[in-house]
């Protein structure tokens, strides 16, 4: 593997233990930075209106992204649709920091997603299971999350998510060498990669949750079955208080495992994003089901 | 020997591993009473708003302080440069600032300036140094007492002013010991003086 591509795996691991904060401009992109967000992901719509609007969700304005970029000195990453490999093209060009190929946009190419071995910038794609983000890695992400099902304020998908990715992640571990080829044809990833994950037990790049998370409860959830970091989208400038949410939750992925300061810290937070159940939702409004 | 990392955020697991590698061990720091325990500390990489903020709430922040300035060795990557810095560039908020240096935040720019070289470093034997930089700041000036032990082009990237140690790339990224190894040999000098 490339040098460049050994440095996006880098960034990856220096945003561990921290919280990536969607937001749609520049108020909202410093009360992130000031809650200690540990990057930004700008977007034009949350994924909680995208999902009420409708239509085709595409790449932000440039210029909206370009103006994130100026208010804040932690990385900005901004959203491509699945495939939409000139999109791509021009977020590297504003010299974006990641780029999130992502299921939350409509997707631009049904069958393929984008060769990102060709860029520069590091790239972070969506994964439900092993085999998705062994794929997204052959394809040259840097950087995985779990999908979740984003802009629900529900956390059960990304639940689901990650115990999936973790429950394929220990077969592998545990099998023979000589079933390895088998489970890679299973799994539709890689073999180089099913081997990595055999040998090492853990996936090759940085691995975050995503999608429903709302509350410091949810964060330290997800940061408890395994996960290194977290994205909250609509959970924070959705819900009543975004400032003192925002906060909430950095601390809750930095004390995970401290139920005392989790319940500190849960109080008194103003409401939540109302949020829909996934249940309730029917099958063709899933947006983790883009993606192939 | 006990060397604290400071785990707020960012890649505190990686110097925890590579203490591992050379028997050392690393304990993860997150409450101000884990400090008293340590022989030295060390602050990874990671962002320093994200850092620089959880320190200053829960009162690690003023621990390490005192700490430091009674003589524990400490040493910041990257973020944890400019967490010990007295002067940042186009900034008025410090956080730890006990060490005479200026440091550019995001020195070389967003992450297309991110990049690897090997570098000689004073003090660390065996040739040049595999230096990584993730968006990593640099030292524009020093105090008196700091000694300069690294350039790349007239910016400074590796210093130190008596137990205080900073580097603007990440040691603990690569599979080189020997910028560890010099850390533990400043916490033995100082034990066995």
């Amino acid at each position: 593997m490339s040098n460049r591509y050994e440095l996006n795996k880098n960034l990856a691991q220096m945003l561990k233990g921290g919280v990536i904060m969607d937001v749609t401009n520049e108020e909202e992109a410093i009360i992130a930075e000031k809650a200690g967000a540990c990057a930004v992901m700008a977007l034009e719509r949350v994924p909680a209106d995208i999902r009420r609007d409708g239509g085709v969700a595409r790449m932000s304005d440039p210029k909206m992204i370009k103006s994130i970029q100026r208010a804040v000195s932690i990385p900005v990453m901004a959203k491509v649709r699945i495939g939409h490999f000139v999109e791509a093209q021009i977020l590297e060009a504003i010299e974006i920091d990641y780029i999130d190929e992502s299921e939350v946009l409509t997707p631009a190419d049904n069958l393929n997603h984008i060769d990102k071995t060709k860029f520069k910038v590091p790239f972070v794609c969506g994964a439900r299971d092993l085999g998705e983000a062994l794929r997204r890695i052959g394809e040259g992400a840097s950087m995985i999350r779990t999908k979740g099902e984003a802009g629900t304020g529900d956390v059960v998908e990304a639940v689901k998510h990650m115990r999936t990715m973790n429950a394929d992640i220990r077969k592998i571990a545990s099998m023979d060498e000589e079933e390895l080829m088998t489970a890679a044809k299973e799994m539709g990833a890689p073999f180089d990669l099913i081997k990595y994950v055999h040998e090492n037990k853990r996936l090759p790049v940085v691995n975050f949750a995503a999608g429903g998370i709302a509350t410091p409860a949810d964060a330290a959830l997800m940061m408890q079955l395994g996960c290194d970091g977290v994205f909250v989208g609509s959970g924070i400038f959705k819900s009543g208080n975004p400032q003192k949410r925002a906060e909430a939750i950095v601390k809750a992925v930095t004390y995970y495992n401290d139920p005392i300061m989790l319940a500190e810290l849960s109080e008194d937070l103003g409401e939540a994003m109302s949020g829909i159940s996934v249940q309730s939702l029917n099958e063709n409004s899933k947006l983790a089901d883009r993606g192939w | 020997m006990k060397i604290g990392v400071l785990a707020m955020q960012g890649a505190f697991i990686e110097h925890i591993n590579a203490l591992k590698t050379l028997d050392i061990n690393g304990i993860p720091i997150r409450y101000k009473d884990e400090i008293e325990e340590i022989d030295g500390l060390i602050i990874p990489g990671g962002e320093s708003t994200s850092i620089g903020k959880l320190i200053k709430i829960y009162g690690l922040g003023e621990v390490i302080k005192e700490r430091i300035v009674k003589g524990l060795p400490v040493w910041g990557t990257c973020a944890g440069m400019i967490i010990l810095a007295k002067h940042i560039v186009n900034s008025d908020i410090t956080h730890i600032p006990l060490m005479d240096i200026e440091v550019v935040r995001n020195g070389y720019g967003r992450q297309l300036g991110s990049f690897s070289k090997d570098v000689e470093i004073k003090g660390i034997e065996g040739g040049a140094f595999p230096m990584v930089f993730i968006r990593a700041p640099y030292i524009e000036r020093v105090g008196e007492k700091v000694q300069v032990l690294a350039e790349i082009d007239e910016k400074i990237v590796a210093a130190r002013e008596n137990n205080i140690l900073a580097t603007s790339f990440h040691p603990e990224l690569t599979d080189d010991l020997r910028m560890h190894r010099y850390f533990i040999n400043m916490i033995n000098e100082r034990t066995n003086r």
